[in-house]
């Protein structure tokens, strides 16, 4: 146990990944404290006392409107500022499917020219223009300054999402994303590990096959796939033929990326 | 002030949903289109200034892909534009969210005068449709006029006239009116009542309130209170709704005159306490599992000694048949209420569906009018319970479709939702309940509008052209996710003492049924939230609006309730006091609208009596096929195109079924992920090892045989189903949903008796089978007006009877999946196979049904079962897998397309009694048998397991990718594996 880790989860108006996340944090050593947003928005204190602050996967305002975008607004009116303080202390965040929404449309990835609110990326209706649940293969860029997926090379998870083709608002920031290593993971052809466009190994179309972004610093880090959904080794599709063939694992690889966030903030910032 | 905010995809190439029209334009109607583009329209009716609707449209519009516009946006290149907005009073989600954002934005709440209305515009190039191909497009397509309005406008007119205001505003005027019903009427004229009114009141129902209402005792009651010795409209519409078939179950309680095919009559007092509840009052006595059965929302049994799981299977078939998607949203939110309404209220975990439809490549000319086409109604109800069961954040366990024609008249959508209820919450038992006088009553959730209103009675009656849309009700499931978030959040903080579900009937029924725990109520329903004014007294009482959760709250509790409901964003109002007067008290402001006996209210409607004559049918029997004129491959490949057998697995793949982050077994297994699994496993909280175990049953096509053993056919396939996964006959409960045709005798039913008939056979086989396996029903529901009459012509629904079984797994670790895994592995067959091919899908390829419908043989199956689930849980086995329609052909195929691996398969080794020809070996669809592989070196381990059964080993797992058929040593076919895989693949392959 790391007892002074404490990871601070959002919940509330349809986020609904909030149980497996805490599960997650807590096997990592993580304390864990679920908010309510309006509690937050009431009591933004509480953003001093965290150093992993989760917005997790759901159908916020049921995605309404573009998902994420009511969330977002909401944060932006209220909590911006403490927000922005929040980062400029050095502590963490991840965005998970509606997470990951939510912080783009927040701006907070990749947030080249630092927080100004305003989105340069966005995650768009799937080509297929259907949501899609099934596994994928993730390759991690080693080169990106991502503190979430260190020691990973690859990784399998499930995506649930009808929107989650990256869209970039110019080519000078996929350019940008590109040279600063912002690309975190990629949707991969399981056989050559290549990032690929091809459906069904791309599930939404994404452009360069992006799956997951951080920022700059590594610290903020935004994914589609559901980490939070693969912590048992039983949640793996193939596990039977994996424990046939003696290769099953003895944690669900999911739980690497919160293990490697408790980590980061044993080691930095406490 | 009044703005128009419009928001456009800033590239066509982001516009999917034009994309998609586009395509199901041409797909569908074979119109010539050139281009679509789309955008979502705001009305916004507030007051604000020009700096806020400026605001809130940065607010709305992604920068990235949108364009967001104030007004109109100039576009040259379309030739129509097609507008779709909501009639007056329905249901708009998109808007209740856009009503969020203006409120974050101008940081205050809006006033009731304060509206936003939102509407989808089509602008379609195509210069080749005319006005009449665009108007077919709009309502066949696009919208569906009973919820929603059409404009469709050429560029012409719309240069001239500018574009029209989307202002459904519901205008009615707000005079409360309570009418005095007179019911000293002749009988006839009771009757036209019973129809005018849409009460679906019988006459003998209707003699007996006017019998209670002139009884003297009654009568000075009711003066005291300022009524008469009839009814008011309040209280006619409430007795209706309480009585009415949808929930009070009257066919099932009837007591019913059962003559055999022998002539001879017994006498049954009721099918639901015969069958069903005594079966599982039976099992009661010997099982220490079931902790609430048939006196709640939901059944319950005991999981661990921490939690128990609370199980509802629920139907919405009226409605999906004329508004699929909200229908069929309202049948999966609605479903979801039940497990929450259960004890003092359980966490959702699973939901389940399965649909049975009309065939979607049926063509239109064959479809009578007033029915929409079964493609419509199948591509609606998908979307409806895609949408309402991801929003809610629970994943489904499976979903199954079934098709037939005679669904036409009536779809039937399933919906179930598996809940997790705490044996202990602040002290006290999870599963009971109770209100003391004086508690409060709540109401939380959603406002009331029009919606649904009639929902129970219209549903207790036959489909016709004259359905009235306000019996369709649109779930909202994120208004009810934070419902949901709000109850669970109070329930642990203890805030209240009772809870049920607002479902059919409304608030008359909810508050009507939870008013015996204290023995009465009384409540000002002018209390009640609105959505808009011009209700009348009984409307807000019957209304089935959504998201609605009745509650009786302690009045030391109230303040903290009312706190914690409005810092979640949660409507909640106190309607009243629950009483032990024994009265129903119901209050419009100073005047009382309704007040009668609780009893008569629950007990006072009249039993049915009905006949039912059993004459088992004869149909005629194809000729049998020798062995050498039977084309082996062309018949495995067409059965495998078949819709009862192909893959759906085009649209399941648009339901979450991982969120929660339990999923061991999913829906699809197999190396690709695309084959259907027998049974599901979930862990019951993240990563636990127990797990519970999903199946169902439902063989519909029996029934045109015997719903006997259609029956005991549905219990078998959804009991061997468990057991192939690695579950066990130790704990397993079933919920039954019946659907039926009309089984009442009449001028419109002349059939009613041998309908009866088969619903008395089905209820005995009920109670042989479930009493036999000891899988005891546990909730159930029953859907009996299954039918449409169009044109003078009835369509009625074959007799469906589906089995949903839940089962536990102690450790999910040795669960087993269905894919064949290693080459060299031997292939067992489990079980006889028996001349059954009556009912088959091979048959009915060949256009018969026959007479030998597949039996149960509870007592070998159960020997079967027993050891199978011994062999699994000790590892020895690679795969397992239960055929079901199609046979043992089927069975094989989906094995080896599931492991992409080949199979070598000598017929003449399948275990029978006696000798089969090839035909009825590979299609017969006997119950009680499995298909299992096992690596060569457990073979004397298996073999003893199973000793003294009826199976044998009848070949091997090969890499080669080919399914080969063998009679001893001769091939008698070879079926590559990617045929096997696009054949299973296409039918269903749009999404």
């Amino acid at each position: 146990m790391i007892p002074n880790v404490t990871a601070t989860i959002i919940t509330g108006f349809g986020l609904n990944c909030e149980r497996e996340t805490a599960k997650a944090l807590e096997t990592a050593g993580a304390s864990v404290e679920l908010v309510h947003l309006n509690d937050l928005i009431r009591n933004s204190e509480k953003l001093s006392t965290t150093q992993i602050l989760c917005f997790i996967g759901g159908f916020s305002f049921g995605d309404h409107l573009g998902a994420g975008t009511v969330f977002a607004n909401r944060i932006m009116n209220h909590l911006g500022n403490a927000l922005k303080e929040y980062v400029e202390r050095g502590n963490l965040i991840i965005g998970i499917c509606n997470g990951f929404q939510i912080i783009a449309r927040l701006g907070l990835v990749p947030s080249i020219n630092g927080i100004d609110f305003e989105p340069t990326i966005a995650l768009a209706s799937n080509d297929s223009g259907v949501f899609r649940n099934s596994w994928v293969t993730l390759k991690v860029n080693k080169q990106s300054p991502c503190v979430f997926t260190k020691n990973i090379d690859a990784i399998p998870l499930p995506i649930r999402h009808g929107e989650g083709k990256m869209v970039v608002l110019n080519q000078s920031v996929l350019n940008d994303i590109e040279k600063e290593n912002l690309i975190v993971l990629q949707y991969a052809d399981p056989q050559s590990m290549e990032p690929t466009n091809d459906f069904p190994y791309n599930p939404n179309g994404s452009i360069n096959a992006i799956a997951g972004l951080c920022d700059k610093s590594g610290r903020i880090f935004g994914l589609m796939p559901h980490p939070e959904a693969y912590l048992s080794p039983y949640n793996h599709p193939q596990w039977i033929r994996q424990k046939l063939n003696g290769v099953l694992k003895k944690e669900g690889m999911g739980q690497i990326i919160f293990r490697n966030a408790v980590n980061f903030v044993t080691e930095n910032l406490l | 002030m009044y703005f128009r905010l419009e928001v456009s995809p800033l590239k066509s190439e982001h516009d999917t949903r034009g994309k998609a029209t586009l395509s199901k334009i041409i797909q569908y109607f074979g119109f010539s289109v050139e281009k679509i583009q789309t955008r979502d329209v705001f009305s916004i009716i507030a007051d604000i200034t020009d700096d806020d609707a400026k605001q809130m449209l940065k607010g709305m519009t992604n920068p990235v892909i949108q364009r967001g516009v104030i007004g109109e946006s100039n576009l040259d290149h379309f030739d129509w534009i097609v507008i779709i907005g909501f009639l007056p009073g329905v249901t708009d989600n998109v808007a209740t969210t856009a009503k969020s954002l203006l409120c974050d934005t101008i940081g205050r709440s809006l006033n009731t005068n304060e509206q936003i209305f939102s509407s989808i515009e089509y602008l379609i190039s195509a210069s080749q449709m005319n006005a009449d191909q665009i108007q077919t497009v709009a309502e066949n397509l696009l919208a569906n006029p009973i919820i929603q309005s059409i404009e469709c406008l050429s560029k012409a007119e719309l240069q001239k006239n500018g574009i029209p205001i989307n202002k459904p505003e519901y205008l009615q005027s707000n005079k409360i009116h309570v009418e005095e019903i007179n019911i000293h009427i002749p009988d006839d004229d009771l009757i036209r009542l019973s129809q005018d009114r849409c009460l679906a009141l019988s006459l003998m129902e209707m003699k007996q309130i006017k019998q209670y209402f002139t009884r003297k005792d009654i009568d000075n009651g009711r003066q005291a209170m300022g009524l008469t010795q009839n009814p008011t409209d309040v209280e006619i519409e409430i007795l209706a709704q309480t009585w009415s078939e949808h929930c009070k179950h009257k066919i099932f309680d009837a007591e019913i005159n059962y003559t055999d095919e022998n002539g001879i009559t017994s006498k049954i007092t009721s099918l639901y306490k015969s069958f069903i509840k005594r079966s599982t009052y039976e099992i009661g006595e010997d099982v220490d599992w079931l902790v609430s059965v048939f006196n709640d929302n939901a059944g319950v049994i005991s999981f661990n000694d921490k939690i128990d799981l609370v199980y509802k299977v629920e139907t919405h078939n009226s409605p999906s048949a004329l508004d699929p998607y909200g229908g069929a949203m309202t049948g999966i939110v609605g479903v979801n209420r039940d497990p929450l309404g259960t004890g003092i209220g359980a966490n959702l975990l699973i939901n389940v569906w399965g649909y049975c439809f009309g065939s979607p490549f049926i063509s239109a000319e064959k479809i009578p009018k007033g029915l929409l086409h079964p493609r419509r109604i199948r591509d609606g109800v998908h979307q409806g319970v895609i949408e309402g069961g991801n929003q809610s954040g629970v994943p489904y366990g499976y979903g199954w479709e079934l098709f037939d024609d005679r669904f036409i008249g009536k779809p039937l959508v399933f919906c179930g939702t598996v809940g997790v209820l705490p044996k202990t919450i602040n002290g006290q038992p999870g599963h009971e309940k109770s209100i003391q006088p004086g508690d409060l009553i709540v109401m939380a959730g959603g406002l009331i509008g029009k919606d649904g209103i009639h929902g129970a009675t219209f549903s207790s009656e036959a489909l016709d052209q004259n359905a009235n849309a306000q019996a369709v009700q649109i779930g909202d499931p994120i208004t009810q996710k934070i419902l949901y978030d709000f109850i669970i959040e109070a329930r642990d903080k203890g805030l209240y003492r009772y809870i049920t579900d607002n479902g059919a009937g409304g608030l008359s029924s909810s508050v009507g049924e939870i008013s015996v725990s204290s023995g009465g109520c009384i409540m000002d329903i002018a209390k009640a939230p609105l959505k808009y004014q011009g209700l009348q007294p009984w409307e807000i009482l019957l209304s089935e609006s959504q998201e609605r959760m009745t509650l009786a709250v302690g009045p030391d509790k109230i303040e903290e309730f009312e706190q914690l409901a409005k810092d979640r964003d949660v409507e909640v109002s106190v309607l009243g006091n629950f009483t032990d007067t024994g009265k129903f008290h119901i209050k419009y402001r100073d005047n009382t609208v309704a007040y009668f006996d609780l009893e008569f209210m629950h007990e006072g409607c009249p039993q049915m009596q009905l006949c039912a004559k059993w004459t088992p049918p004869n149909h005629s029997e194809p000729q049998s096929i020798d062995n050498d004129g039977l084309d082996i491959a062309s018949s495995v490949l067409s059965l495998l195109e078949r819709l009862n057998i192909c893959s759906n697995e085009a649209k399941a793949r648009q339901y979450d079924h991982e969120v929660k982050g339990l999923s061991v077994l999913k829906p699809f297994v197999g190396i690709e992920n695309d084959v259907p699994t027998d049974a599901s496993i979930f862990m019951v909280s993240p990563l636990a090892n127990e797990g519970i175990v999903l199946s169902y049953g439902v063989v519909p096509k029996y029934s045109d045989i015997d719903t006997y053993h259609m029956t005991a056919s549905a219990l078998d396939l959804a009991v061997r189903r468990i057991i192939a996964v690695g579950g066990s006959l130790e704990k397993i409960a079933a919920i039954d949903n019946f659907c039926w045709p009309d089984p009442v005798q009449s001028t419109s039913t002349p059939d009613g008796e041998y309908k009866l008939a088969q619903l008395v056979r089905s209820n005995m086989a009920l109670y042989d089978y479930t009493k036999a396996y000891k899988t005891p029903c546990i909730s159930g529901k029953d859907s009996m007006k299954n039918d449409a009459v169009m044109g003078g012509k009835k369509i009625s629904i074959p007799p469906t009877l589906l089995f949903s079984l839940i089962g536990r797994l102690p450790d999910i670790s040795t669960a087993q999946s269905l894919d064949i895994k290693s080459a060299g592995d031997l292939v067992y067959i489990i079980g006889l196979t028996k001349e059954e091919l009556g009912g088959s899908e091979y048959y009915g390829m060949k256009g018969f049904i026959g007479n030998n419908v597949p039996k149960v043989d509870a007592d070998q199956s159960m020997t079967i079962y027993n050891a199978l689930h011994s062999a699994i849980k000790n590892e020895i086995l690679h795969s397992v897998h239960t055929p079901s329609l199609g046979g043992l052909a089927i069975g094989l195929a989906k094995i080896s397309i599931a492991g992409r691996l080949g199979l070598d398969i000598d017929l003449s080794q399948i275990p029978t009694k006696e000798q089969l020809n090839i035909e009825t070996l590979l299609f017969s669809e006997s119950n009680g048998r499995f298909i299992v592989t096992l690596p060569g070196d457990q073979k004397s381990e298996f073999e003893k397991t199973m000793d003294g059964l009826s199976y044998s080993c009848v070949g091997k797992v090969k890499l080669a990718p080919k399914l080969t058929f063998y009679d001893d040593n001769k091939i008698l076919c070879n079926i590559g594996i990617n045929d096997l895989v696009s054949t299973y693949k296409k039918t269903l392959s749009t999404t």
